[in-house]
């Protein structure tokens, strides 16, 4: 314990987590400089993995590293760790290669996502005002969590920063968009949730049976197509591949 | 035609499991695999197969079940009310269960998670890497009956072998070690929550597991403000209400509630075998100390096949020869290790 410092303000800040973990964080806060040094930060870990690192993650601000504790005690990896933090400005880091553009059709509002007015009025836009302002947006992937390829995009305009609800919706069905603090999630499985049910895709977050089950990677884009509920209907009766008529293109 | 186990009833929660699937983290999926991986290892033993072998894990109810040829058993965990054809079963110990006849597994008599493990180990297809249900992810799902699961191929032959369990069933005090936000928790929070009894709330899932206790609510500075960060199992949450949960093998991944600390593996199926009435006490201890007691738990498990043994054929304590496989016993307690 005396070698890490979750005690501290000053970041980057390293801690434990349980007795094979440790956490690299570069915020308290979300901020997209700390969001790009904890991506930048894993994969310089995963290029050059010390023996005994068993898994490496990322959440909206930090860097986990699962090891095995009595092949890499806890000194020797911490003192690797500080080496490659003084190596570089990691919040200057360049984003992950590879990304891709997701372009999903969705409907917004209507008794498929029966909470869009109420999120609109609380971002102080129209209803045509905060389609156009969803629809115009392009977040990133700032992190997969929580639950199986689910993604954490952001950040919105400041008019999203809208708190979650005090009392959580029973159930929002697979593919539902949420909104909440400047930033919309697509939900992987129904589950129930404080984000505000704004609209409806037919995306897979999360495909078990394919070769490729996780759809989504960080460091991706996504953007929003309005479509009418009859549309959503159509993609939905056409899909095999969870995609639900989204489009993709690599960023380059 | 392929060897298969048949289940005729299931309690509600009844599924397959393994070690489940390390590694996916960063993809939103929590490892998973069995509540007491302990079990697994015991289990392994007794049949001197691998412990990445997949085996039934019962939550409280068993259920009723047949094979479709002779298959070597294995009854470990949480101990229920077992027989073949009416004959009681000794639990922590090999059986021969032939094609036909009915294995009745009943209510946890302690703990919570019982589990059946089968000679060659279950053989369903692999998702993911792994056989483990996850339910939370919506991999896999509980065993209803009419299921037919398939088993692997069983080389060996040896049943009417013992061991003595891990202690696990009587709750008692759980170690933890600070995690990354036990700062956030004044010092006499965190001296008020070692000396608290906690029972372990009956609505507990692979998820996670509730604690109930008296007292004040638990709570961290700055608690609504905190930024959601990665979770691992055992990890102690803090809920809104100032309850302490305990998460298991199918915990999200990421949550935003302040953790007081992080229970170690050692002592974590201590937490998800509390049954009813236990109590469970938490106490601090050192990463290093922490770590220590991690290595001689590994080696522990590493050494079980070692300690396994016939079956007592002391007739006093026997209530019922058939009951310990007198019959179709073929005990080869000096077989290798392999």
């Amino acid at each position: 314990m005396s070698q890490t410092d979750a005690h501290t303000t000053v970041f980057p800040r390293i801690a434990p987590v349980g007795i094979a973990g440790l956490l690299v964080s570069f915020a308290d806060r979300l901020s997209e400089p700390a969001n790009r040094a904890a991506l930048a930060f894993r994969a310089a870990i995963e290029a050059e993995p010390l023996d005994g690192i068993e898994e490496v993650s990322t959440s909206l601000t930090s860097t986990f590293l699962r090891f095995d504790p009595l092949h890499l005690d806890h000194t020797r990896l911490i003192a690797h760790l500080q080496d490659l933090l003084k190596a570089q400005d990691w919040s200057r880091a360049a984003l992950p290669e590879g990304r891709r553009h997701f372009r999903i059709p969705c409907v917004f509002g209507t008794d498929l996502a029966p909470q869009f007015d109420e999120a609109a009025q609380a971002a102080g836009l129209s209803a045509q005002e905060a389609v156009a302002s969803l629809t115009a947006a392009r977040p990133r992937v700032l992190t997969i969590g929580f639950a199986p390829g689910q993604p954490y995009t952001g950040e919105l305009g400041p008019e999203w920063d809208i708190p979650r609800q005090t009392a959580l919706t029973p159930r929002v069905p697979e593919g539902a968009l949420v909104v909440a603090i400047r930033q919309l999630i697509i939900f992987s499985a129904p589950t129930q949730t404080g984000w505000r049910h704004i609209g409806q895709t037919a995306f897979r977050c999360f495909r078990p049976e394919s070769d490729d089950p996780f759809a989504l990677r960080p460091g991706d884009e996504i953007s929003l197509r309005a479509i009418t509920p009859a549309e959503l209907e159509r993609i939905r009766a056409e899909d095999q591949t969870g995609q639900g008529g989204a489009d993709v293109e690599v960023i380059r | 035609m392929t060897r298969a186990l048949i289940i005729h009833r299931a309690g509600p929660q009844v599924t397959v499991q393994d070690k489940g699937r390390p590694g996916l983290l960063g993809q939103g999926l929590s490892q998973g695999g069995a509540a007491d991986p302990v079990a697994l290892y015991e289990g392994a033993a007794l049949l001197r197969q691998p412990a990445s072998h997949a085996a039934l894990e019962m939550a409280g109810m068993g259920g009723s079940f047949e094979v479709t040829q002779d298959t070597r058993i294995t009854l470990t965990g949480a101990p229920m009310q077992a027989s073949i054809d009416g004959q009681t079963l000794a639990w922590n110990a090999s059986h021969l269960l032939r094609a036909g006849q009915r294995l009745e597994i009943g209510a946890a008599t302690r703990g919570i998670y019982g589990y059946l493990h089968l000679g060659g180990g279950i053989a369903t297809e692999e998702v993911l890497g792994a056989r483990a249900a996850h339910l939370a992810a919506g991999i896999g799902r509980a065993l209803r009956p009419g299921d037919r699961l398939a088993l692997g191929d069983d080389t060996r032959a040896e049943v009417g072998l013992t061991l003595d369990p891990a202690p696990r069933f009587a709750g008692g005090t759980v170690r933890i070690t600070h995690s990354m936000q036990t700062h956030l928790f004044a010092p006499e929070m965190l001296e008020r929550f070692q000396s608290t009894a906690f029972r372990r709330d009956a609505r507990g899932n692979r998820m996670g597991a509730r604690l109930e206790f008296e007292g004040d609510p638990f709570a961290a500075s700055g608690q609504l403000s905190i930024l959601s960060e990665v979770i691992v199992p055992g990890d102690i949450q803090m809920t809104g209400d100032g309850t302490p949960f305990v998460l298991l093998p199918e915990c999200q991944t990421t949550g935003g509630y302040p953790r007081i600390g992080t229970v170690i593996p050692a002592d974590l199926p201590r937490v998800v075998q509390a049954g009813p009435g236990v109590t469970l006490r938490f106490e601090v201890v050192s990463l290093d100390d922490a770590v220590a007691i991690h290595r001689r738990h590994v080696a522990e498990l590493a050494k079980l096949p070692s300690t396994i043994r016939p079956l007592l054929r002391d007739p006093a304590q026997m209530q019922d020869l058939l009951s310990y496989q007198l019959i179709s016993g073929a005990i080869s307690a000096h077989d290798d290790h392999q």
